[in-house]
């Protein structure tokens, strides 16, 4: 197990190499000279110089991706171009707001999602399956802005149920005034593909000779579906928030847009909109790292919940 | 059918058994939903082409009648024009007054640019612009004048602020007065045209990819994997902001190039897997043997075998990108200000639907999910015909 471990960590090193190297290449290679764009438009050229220096910007390539390594090792990726704030304290200062928002979405997404699907995989076949079906092919191709635009507008502005955006500095008060709006959205938008591939899922279980040796041995229709098939079904499910987990902080962009919330995918927007590159850069860097210790965590849990899985 | 002429039959023609298409085909056509479905897209194909070629939709830009003009289902049960227009001058919603703003900034209509220009010319205030805009053909007296002073006869911008502007359209008009029907046909153009292209720049490189690290194996595997695991490990969405922070030029091209250069992983790694189960299969064996080429036999031979898992990609892949054309376009990192998408339309409607004009909201909504629930439909029913296992 711990040899497993220290393997797959082992393992992250040349992906995170391949990473910095393609963000570097993004941002110092292709991107240009940001000089200009931070002098703005009245500048002369020992304002640009000194703008380069201070950036790093006047070293050839190498020693800027040493910069650029060293940055990513120590945490410490300077100040954001457009606001001056130090990045890491940003980092720090967005995270609650998105995991506010995030965590409860998880939560209750993941128990809403796993029990549609398991009713309609247990009634597979019939009308309600395949209008239930229906409907979350419709409803997935309806684009989220849709969804985030009506709703706000309808239950926010209109009917006042919620607030129209904001955020406030008491946890209460965000996490059931201002997170909630958000999160009915989020939950809305997530579920219709969530329940269909949920279903698959299942139905994968369903049709298995276990399910049919339990049912045959007696076993209660609540046990064979709640335990029996829902625990061998769990697998595929895991993998799939494991996945979503990492691109969910960032994911929520758009709301978090929308409803001012001081999150960390408001600030990838703002961050994309104003050129600032320092925050895209550590934002995507520590994303990947996360998406792939997310990916280990996954792994790992397989184990937990199969103990048939070997890991290799 | 007698029995010799059926032996005539399998004589002068071998029975050929049904190949795998042929058989999907008739599966497909066998499903009513995929008809439908695929019907639907045909004609969202059709109807994109002729705007392409400029048969439909060309004069877009032009504004046709008076600002918001109502559907003409709803033109009497629609009336906000005179009082939200009141509304917003004595301070109305805050939100108003941004939206109006934001419409100041945006402008880019060149006709809006003759007119400030014009009028600074003869020394007027040229802020009256900025309010006199919503009232309709606020400037006939001016330029009229204008006309007379300046000894101008007009071109075709000018003259058309004279035009009579209708009161209501089929599906009512936006801000400046334009056919919002229009819009949207030259909106699911943009839309069709980015999402096919990009899925086609997407599967072209992610089987190309696949095909080598899956055939050649060894170290090539290993580094395409490499390669393969960098790009999986950024969310998708974050790889496309970041590449679209990068890029500052706007374009339809390069939107393309956002989308299926960082849209080509899932691609590559089911092709990689097909080619591994493939390469050592006794036809591609036969095939060396018979002095094939490793890209013949890549390309001739394995190829086709595995088409049907890149087709139903490329399908996929279309939806995809539809979608995240949308939200790219609806941020502002899409295509250009001067080009209409469904992205550009829902940015315009989330200002309109606060002052009540919804009809732009409702056309690009309606559109973009008919045509993405008839295109996930066709996909879901081409896989279940290419593989009637899976079912």
């Amino acid at each position: 197990m711990a040899a497993y471990i220290i393997r797959r960590l082992w393992q992250i090193i040349p992906t995170m190499a391949g990473v910095i190297l393609l963000i570097f290449t993004l941002f110092n290679v292709v991107g240009g000279d940001p000089a200009y764009l931070l002098a703005g438009k009245i500048s002369n050229p020992e304002q640009i110089a000194n703008i380069r220096k201070q950036l790093g910007i006047d070293e050839p390539y190498w020693m800027q991706l040493l910069i650029f390594v060293k940055q990513v090792v120590t945490f410490d990726f300077g100040a954001s171009w457009s606001t001056n704030e130090v990045v890491s304290h940003m980092f720090a200062s967005r995270l609650p707001a998105s995991l506010m928002i995030t965590v409860p979405l998880l939560i209750l997404e993941t128990i809403i999602a796993v029990s549609i699907a398991l009713a309609v995989a247990y009634v597979r076949g019939s009308f309600t399956d395949r209008a239930a079906m229906v409907t979350c092919t419709v409803a997935q191709s309806i684009s989220i802005l849709v969804y985030i635009i009506v709703f706000q507008y309808v239950l926010a502005y209109k009917w006042g149920l919620f607030p129209v955006q904001g955020w406030g500095n008491n946890f209460g008060e965000n996490l059931f005034k201002f997170a909630a709006l958000p999160i009915l959205i989020a939950l809305v938008v997530s579920l219709a593909p969530n329940i269909r591939l949920y279903r698959t899922f299942l139905l994968d279980e369903v049709n298995q000779d276990y399910v049919r040796t339990a049912r045959a041995k007696g076993l209660s229709e609540n046990r064979v579906m709640f335990v029996h098939v829902l625990r061998n079904a769990s697998i595929p499910i895991i993998t799939n928030l494991m996945i979503q987990l990492p691109g969910l902080l960032v994911g929520l962009f758009l709301i978090e847009r929308f409803f001012s919330v001081p999150g960390i995918g408001r600030e990838v927007i703002l961050a994309v909109e104003r050129s600032d590159f320092p925050v895209i850069k550590a934002i995507t860097v520590y994303v990947a790292l996360a998406t792939m210790l997310a990916n280990l965590a996954a792994d790992l849990l397989y184990k937990a919940v199969d103990p048939r899985v070997e890991l290799k | 059918m007698t029995t010799a002429a059926m032996n005539a039959a399998a004589a002068s023609a071998p029975a050929r058994s049904p190949g795998l298409w042929s058989l999907a085909w008739k599966r497909l056509l066998g499903d009513r939903i995929a008809i439908v479905s695929m019907v639907v897209v045909i004609l969202f194909l059709l109807l994109s082409l002729a705007s392409f070629v400029g048969l439909v939709a060309k004069d877009w830009n032009r504004e046709v009648a008076i600002n918001y003009a109502p559907p003409t289902l709803f033109k009497d049960s629609h009336k906000p024009a005179a009082d939200l227009k009141a509304g917003a001058k004595d301070g109305g919603p805050a939100v108003d007054s941004g939206a109006a703003k934001a419409e100041v900034v945006n402008d880019r209509d060149p006709l809006r640019d003759v007119i400030i220009e014009l009028k600074g010319q003869l020394g007027q205030a040229t802020g009256e612009v900025d309010s006199g805009i919503k009232v309709v053909d606020p400037l006939a007296d001016v330029m009229a004048e204008l006309r007379k002073q300046l000894g101008r006869t007009g071109d075709g911008a000018v003259a058309q602020a004279d035009e009579k502007r209708a009161e209501h359209l089929p599906f009512g008009a936006d801000k400046w007065g334009r056919d919002v029907l229009k819009k949207v046909i030259q909106g699911s153009e943009t839309s069709i045209l980015v999402g096919f292209a990009a899925a086609i720049v997407a599967t072209l490189l992610g089987t190309v990819l696949g095909a080598f690290a899956g055939y050649f194996g060894g170290k090539t595997d290993d580094a395409l994997n490499w390669f393969y695991s960098i790009f999986s490990s950024i969310p998708y969405i974050l790889l496309v902001l970041a590449i679209a922070a990068v890029l500052k030029q706007k374009g339809i091209v390069t939107v393309v190039l956002i989308l299926g250069l960082t849209g080509w992983t899932s691609i590559f790694r089911l092709v990689r897997a097909e080619y591994l189960k493939h390469k050592a299969r006794d036809y591609v064996r036969a095939a060396n043997a018979i002095g094939a080429s490793n890209m013949r036999r890549m390309f001739v031979h394995i190829f086709p075998n595995i088409s049907h898992v890149v087709l139903v990609q490329l399908s996929l892949h279309v939806v995809l990108f539809i979608k995240s054309e949308v939200i790219l376009s609806f941020l502002g990192f899409g295509v250009p200000v001067d080009t209409v998408s469904w992205g550009s339309m829902l940015n315009e409607a989330q200002n309109e639907l606060i002052l009540g004009y919804w009809w732009q909201l409702v056309a690009a909504t309606a559109f973009m999910a008919v045509l993405v629930t008839a295109f996930s439909l066709f996909t879901d029913a081409l896989r279940d015909a290419l593989d009637p296992k899976l079912k």
